[in-house]
């Protein structure tokens, strides 16, 4: 039966075959407003469904935030639009032409989406310069790397990162020494050179101080416009410092979404994070 | 003058490597001087037997280099680049097989002993083109090289990392051990090869040839040296201690992380090849038991021991394990396992750094 | 006897016999009164004067008198001195002195009387002459003791008669098992005393009772049915000829499944050997993440441990395995926690480290039992009740020793598998191999659990050293031989999972045992191994992948 099928499949005319048709269009399109479309999501892991028929969409140059509590699959969504995980079912395309579900991480990387892990993730026998370089946007071939030095506007550019992550002095230590805030500056700051047009931010407070949360908030808005940023986050006083839209997930789908206030006003929501 | 300011940068930080090489560099001075012109009976001779065991240790040292690039800075510990290293060293045997010509016990002009032997009409496929030194030199990189391109590109493209990745190439060099001791493979099964008689016209037994050898080895150390230090310099180096380091960062950076390394691993096996080659003209002999994993396992403590993830300690690991084992082997051979165990034992638990980590120590105490 | 060269083949005990029988031997009716012996002499005494004679005839003629003389004897016909003398001179013990012509019997150079059976001191074999036979009179000789069998009170006996007669059928001895069929209580006597008349009717009977004869061999695996059936389907009658062939097509069908069915059960056997080994692995690396290179060398202190307990007993080698295997599991149990405290304690959460680490210790245990015991191989002698074989049919016969090393295995793996999953210390090993912070904080001793549980494995390879000194050499290298096989099989059945090393373990011993006839035994490992190394690309853990915390991760 499969068989009879795959064979059909192969015989038929009207269509290229998978692996010769382009995999990724080069191009961006994000004509009709959203960067990022989600379309009947499911992932379930032995059993359990840890995203349970999702619709998202994100639109071009958004700030969103997205809040639920533990076990909402906020990051399996992450691992689904990076590549890391594949869903059992749905669409995830990357403005109109990309389709996500047929990249792996370095080619959804290399298309322009960025990500920032819930527990910052640095390169930790590098220096903090390096740890950027290594982020850096551009050629990231094998042979291309072994003569590969950085151009002037690249080396603007990091400089200019290093002053907004306020890591300048700590240029040259390794990553590893660094507290747990910088780390997670550091982090920002890798995704910021990776120059993507989608940034994920997973938790980017957590360890923060109040005047750090302050800066990351201000940075955060200040990138949106330019790029689309979706942060997860379980600080609500930080969401509503940045967030204009509030997106809440729960069992694995959508329950809420709206302005802050609108949300937190929403029966289910309190529902949810109250208790019945 | 630019090749000087290319050379001195990639040695500048490294002065482990400054020394290493500059050694070498006397090396090949001093023991053809010692060796040809000092008369024999001058206590200052070097008899032969010991430039030949000292172009053995550099081949090992070769081979050490190619291991610890894989393991100190691409992070994949390799139980079987012993593998490559025997790959390397039969192909440079297939040719010297082929240069032994009508000279051997049964005097057939084309076929090897062995195969005359096992009445064999004609020479198999895979032998043709190794009495061609450029083919059979070519096949010396190529024939591990190949494997490891393959091997690498099957196992790192389904992810398979840490100790599954270790057991498995554990598994790829007894298979081939087991393989290469079969008669029907073509290889001269167990006896292997052997009865060399010359290499590019030069007459192996000779002094001079020995010493030929011997140079040849130091060069390619040197260079295989020098090689892995531009790697580990460049940006690609930076980007395998990354991968070794938080590989799925990597992979989110937009890294393709399995092209990083299977290039890696081919290259270290292409070294290891080499050594391989170099080795088998020295000894005389290339045999299946260069493919027990017992070999590949052994390689890893000198690296361990030299320090992993710095070069030239792999170098002198490999050179001070294998002196220690001539020395162990002839002076009292029982205790030669109970020092290689312990050895083991000893560096994975008090020196995870190596003796590079104590000379850093030393270092750093100065320092401040 | 002329086709008899061609068609011999080799029976149970090793004598070349003839299996088609060419020509009967129908002059054993003979008068004895031309042989003018003094009637009033007994068979036994008539039997010796015949018997020194240089004639074939008069020998022949001695036999049948013997074989009357052992029937008269009775039940306890193995030990009556007819019988005897017809042993030996099958066998050619039987002599004759040169001078007084006295009977003796000459073995390993012992002399003693063939009627006595007294040990005759001092003599010299050189005073004596062999009694020669020949063909004919050797296979009378045969055929002679097999008919003394078939009235032994012993169904074994009886049994092994029949089957020799059935080699060579003659029209007595089917005629003979006709009468003694109906008094058989035997099944299995019975059955071959049948197979042993429809085989005669097969050579004489008419075309009908030869279909007939042909319906009722069809299920015999006996090789003498295969051979006449051959024979007789080259038949000038066709209808003979297709009975012939079809009957002969079931049969080596027949052969062919039970062929199958031992190279399963080789496979079988030879995966319980695998599973042994590797299921203490499964342990070590499975539940702790530990590569533990000394695992052979635990294996090989095992083995060594059975040598030493025959050592100490060795009047009772039929019981030292059962002191073996508990001493084994103690001897490499401790030898684990040693290496556990001593090593690995420092190493966990570093596997690779583990890996070094544990080699070198494999290095040392190897090297000690070189200097301590010997660098050769030692002998570790098998209990008698290991044995013998299981004969199923006459193609299919199980050996003891391996039928044992498989339920062996599956008492070892049960008994693990209910003591991690039903006991107290299976419940801490497992919480700390989930979680080791989270056992401690509920009051788990977790370096004692990790001290036990390393020690439970290494037991396990001990034990699994005993099975192991009873099938190869024990030797300094044994542990070696193992050690990446036993690797393999975790890798394959998924780490951490008990179920998994079963089904890999048994599944690998079977696909080695299927390849190796084509392939050759070093050429269907090289494959096997190519198999899982392929195999682990596709699927990096294994056959039944385990969740939660995993070695590598």
């Amino acid at each position: 039966m499969s068989m009879l099928d795959s064979i059909r499949q192969t015989m038929r005319r009207d269509e290229v075959f998978p692996f010769m048709a382009p995999k990724v269009s080069e191009l961006l399109d994000v004509s009709h407003g959203p960067i990022l479309y989600l379309e009947d999501l499911n992932v379930s892991f032995d059993g359990f469904k840890a995203i349970n028929d999702l619709n998202l969409y994100i639109d071009a140059g958004e700030l969103r935030c997205i809040i639920g509590p533990n076990g909402a699959g906020k990051t399996t969504m992450m691992d689904i639009i990076t590549g890391k995980t594949q869903p059992d079912s749905g669409q995830a395309w990357f403005g109109q032409t990309i389709d996500l579900l047929r990249m792996t991480e370095p080619e959804i990387a290399t298309a322009g989406i960025g990500r920032k892990f819930q527990k910052p993730t640095v390169f930790e026998y590098h220096s903090v310069y390096e740890n950027l370089e290594l982020a850096m946007h551009g050629d990231k071939g094998v042979w291309h790397s072994l003569i590969a030095h950085m151009n002037g506007e690249q080396r603007a550019l990091l400089d200019e990162t290093l002053e907004t992550i306020g890591l300048k002095e700590q240029a040259q230590q390794t990553a590893g020494a660094l507290s747990h805030g910088q780390k997670q500056w550091l982090e920002i700051g890798m995704l910021l050179v990776q120059n993507p047009h989608l940034l994920l931010v997973d938790e980017p407070v957590a360890g923060m101080t109040h005047q750090e949360m302050d800066r990351t908030g201000e940075l955060l808005t200040s990138l949106a416009g330019k790029h689309s940023v979706v942060v997860v986050e379980h600080d609500m006083d930080f969401v509503r410092s940045i967030a204009n839209k509030v997106t809440v997930l729960h069992q694995g789908s959508v329950l809420a979404e709206g302005t802050m206030d609108e949300v937190q006003n929403n029966q289910r929501v309190i529902e949810v994070y109250l208790g019945e | 003058m630019i090749l000087f300011r290319f050379f001195s940068n990639l040695l500048k930080d490294d002065r482990g490597g400054q020394a290493v090489l500059l050694i070498l560099f006397l090396m090949t001075i001093l023991v053809p001087v010692l060796n040809l012109w000092v008369p024999a009976d001058h206590p200052l001779h070097m008899p032969t037997y010991l430039v030949t065991l000292m172009g053995k240790y550099l081949t090992y040292a070769l081979l050490a280099v190619s291991v610890d690039l894989v393991w100190g800075y691409l992070g994949i510990l390799s139980l079987g680049h012993g593998a490559f290293f025997a790959l390397g060293g039969y192909a440079m045997g297939m040719y010297l097989m082929r240069q032994i010509g009508d000279r051997g016990v049964y005097g057939n002009p084309d076929l090897p002993d062995f195969m005359v032997f096992l009445n064999w009409k004609e020479l198999p496929w895979f032998w043709q083109g190794f009495d061609m030194s450029w083919f059979a030199f070519m096949m010396v990189a190529l024939a591990p090289g190949l494997l490891a391109f393959v091997f690498g590109w099957l196992a790192f493209r389904s992810r398979v990392t840490g100790v599954y990745l270790s057991i498995i190439t554990q598994a790829l060099t007894y298979a081939l051990m087991l393989a290469f001791f079969r008669n029907e493979m073509g290889f001269g099964g167990n006896n292997g090869l052997t009865d060399f008689k010359e290499i590019l016209g030069f007459n192996l037994q000779a002094d001079s040839t020995r010493i030929g050898l011997f140079i040849a080895s130091a060069i390619a150390l040197a260079v295989g040296y020098l090689a892995c230090r531009y790697i580990v310099l460049s940006k690609l180096g930076r980007i395998v201690v990354a991968i070794r380091d938080e590989e799925s960062r990597a992979r989110f950076l937009g890294y393709k992380v399995e092209r990083y390394k299977v290039w890696i691993f081919t290259f270290s096996a292409i070294l290891a090849g080499i050594a391989g080659a170099l080795y088998v003209p020295q000894v005389g002999i290339i045999n299946p038991g260069e493919f027990s994993p017992l070999n590949s396992i052994e390689l890893v403590i000198w690296v361990a021991i030299g320090g992993r993830a710095t070069l030239y300690g792999a170098v002198v690991g490999a050179i001070l394990v294998n002196y220690a084992k001539t020395v162990f082997t002839g002076a009292m051979p029982d205790s030669w396992l109970f020092a290689l165990g312990a050895l083991f034992v000893l560096v994975t638990l008090y020196l995870p750094q190596g003796l590079a980590g104590i000379m850093r120590h030393f270092r750093k105490a100065e320092a401040s | 006897m002329i086709t008899s060269s061609v068609f011999a083949e080799e029976t149970p005990s090793g004598n070349r016999v003839p299996s088609v029988v060419t020509k009967s031997v129908s002059d054993n009716e003979q008068s004895l009164e031309e042989t003018s012996l003094h009637p009033k002499l007994s068979l036994l005494e008539k039997a010796e004067i015949l018997l020194k004679e240089k004639s074939f005839k008069k020998k022949k003629q001695a036999v049948e008198l013997l074989i009357e003389a052992g029937d008269k004897a009775g039940n306890n016909s193995s030990d009556s001195i007819a019988r005897k003398w017809l042993e030996n001179l099958l066998s050619g013990h039987l002599y004759q002195h040169r001078k007084d012509k006295t009977l003796v019997f000459v073995v390993d150079g012992k002399i003693s009387n063939a009627i006595s059976n007294a040990l005759i001191e001092n003599a010299q074999k050189k005073d004596f002459k062999k009694i020669t036979t020949n063909n004919a009179l050797r296979k009378q000789l045969r055929s002679a003791i097999a008919r003394l069998d078939l009235s032994s009170p012993d169904a074994e006996t009886r049994l092994h008669a029949v089957n020799n007669m059935l080699d060579d059928i003659t029209p007595e001895n089917a005629a003979l098992f006709k009468n003694l069929a109906n008094q058989e209580k035997n099944k299995n006597v019975k059955k071959a005393m049948q197979l042993g008349i429809a085989l005669a009717a097969l050579n004489q009977g008419s075309k009908e009772d030869k279909i007939k004869a042909i319906k009722e061999v069809a299920g015999s695996l006996h090789p003498s049915v295969r051979n006449r059936l051959a024979l007789l389907a080259d038949n000038e009658d066709k209808a003979i000829a297709n009975a012939a062939g079809s009957a002969l097509q079931k049969i080596e069908s027949r052969i062919k499944m039970f062929g199958h069915a031992e190279t399963l059960f080789f496979g079988i056997s030879l995966g319980s050997v695998l599973v042994l080994a590797a299921i203490g692995l499964a342990i070590t690396f499975g539940v702790m993440g530990v590569i533990n290179m000394a695992h052979g060398e635990l294996i090989m202190l095992g083995a060594y441990t059975t040598y030493l307990v025959q050592q100490l007993m060795p009047n009772a080698i039929d019981y030292s395995l059962f002191v073996a295997i508990p001493a084994a599991f103690m001897v490499s149990g401790l030898m684990g926690v040693l290496i556990e405290r001593t090593v690995i304690r420092h190493l966990y959460g570093r596997p690779l480290e583990t890996l070094l680490a544990t080699f070198g210790i494999s290095l040392i245990l190897q090297q000690l039992v070189r200097t301590g015991v010997s660098p050769q191989n030692v002998p570790v002698s098998n209990p008698s009740w290991m044995s013998g074989s299981l004969e199923i049919n006459s193609v299919l016969s199980l050996t003891l020793n391996r039928m044992y090393i498989v339920l062996f295995c599956l008492m070892v793996f049960f008994a693990l598998y209910f003591l991690l999953r039903k006991s107290a210390l299976g419940l801490q090993v497992r919480a700390v191999s989930q979680n080791r912070q989270m056992a401690r904080a509920m009051g788990v001793r977790s370096a004692r659990v990790d001290a036990m549980t390393f020690g439970l494995g290494s037991g396990v390879a001990g034990v699994a050293g005993v099975a192991l000194s009873q099938l190869t050499n024990v030797g300094p290298n044994l542990g070696q031989n193992y050690i990446i096989d036993s690797f393999m099989v975790v890798v394959f059945g998924g780490v951490g999972n008990l179920w998994g090393t079963l089904i890999a373990g048994l599944s690998l011993g079977v696909i080695n045992k299927v390849m190796e006839p084509w392939a050759g035994a070093v050429l269907a490992k090289i494959l096997v191994l190519v198999f899982i190394i392929l195999f682990i690309q596709k699927r990096p853990r294994g056959l039944f992948p385990q969740k939660g915390r995993a070695a590598g991760d």
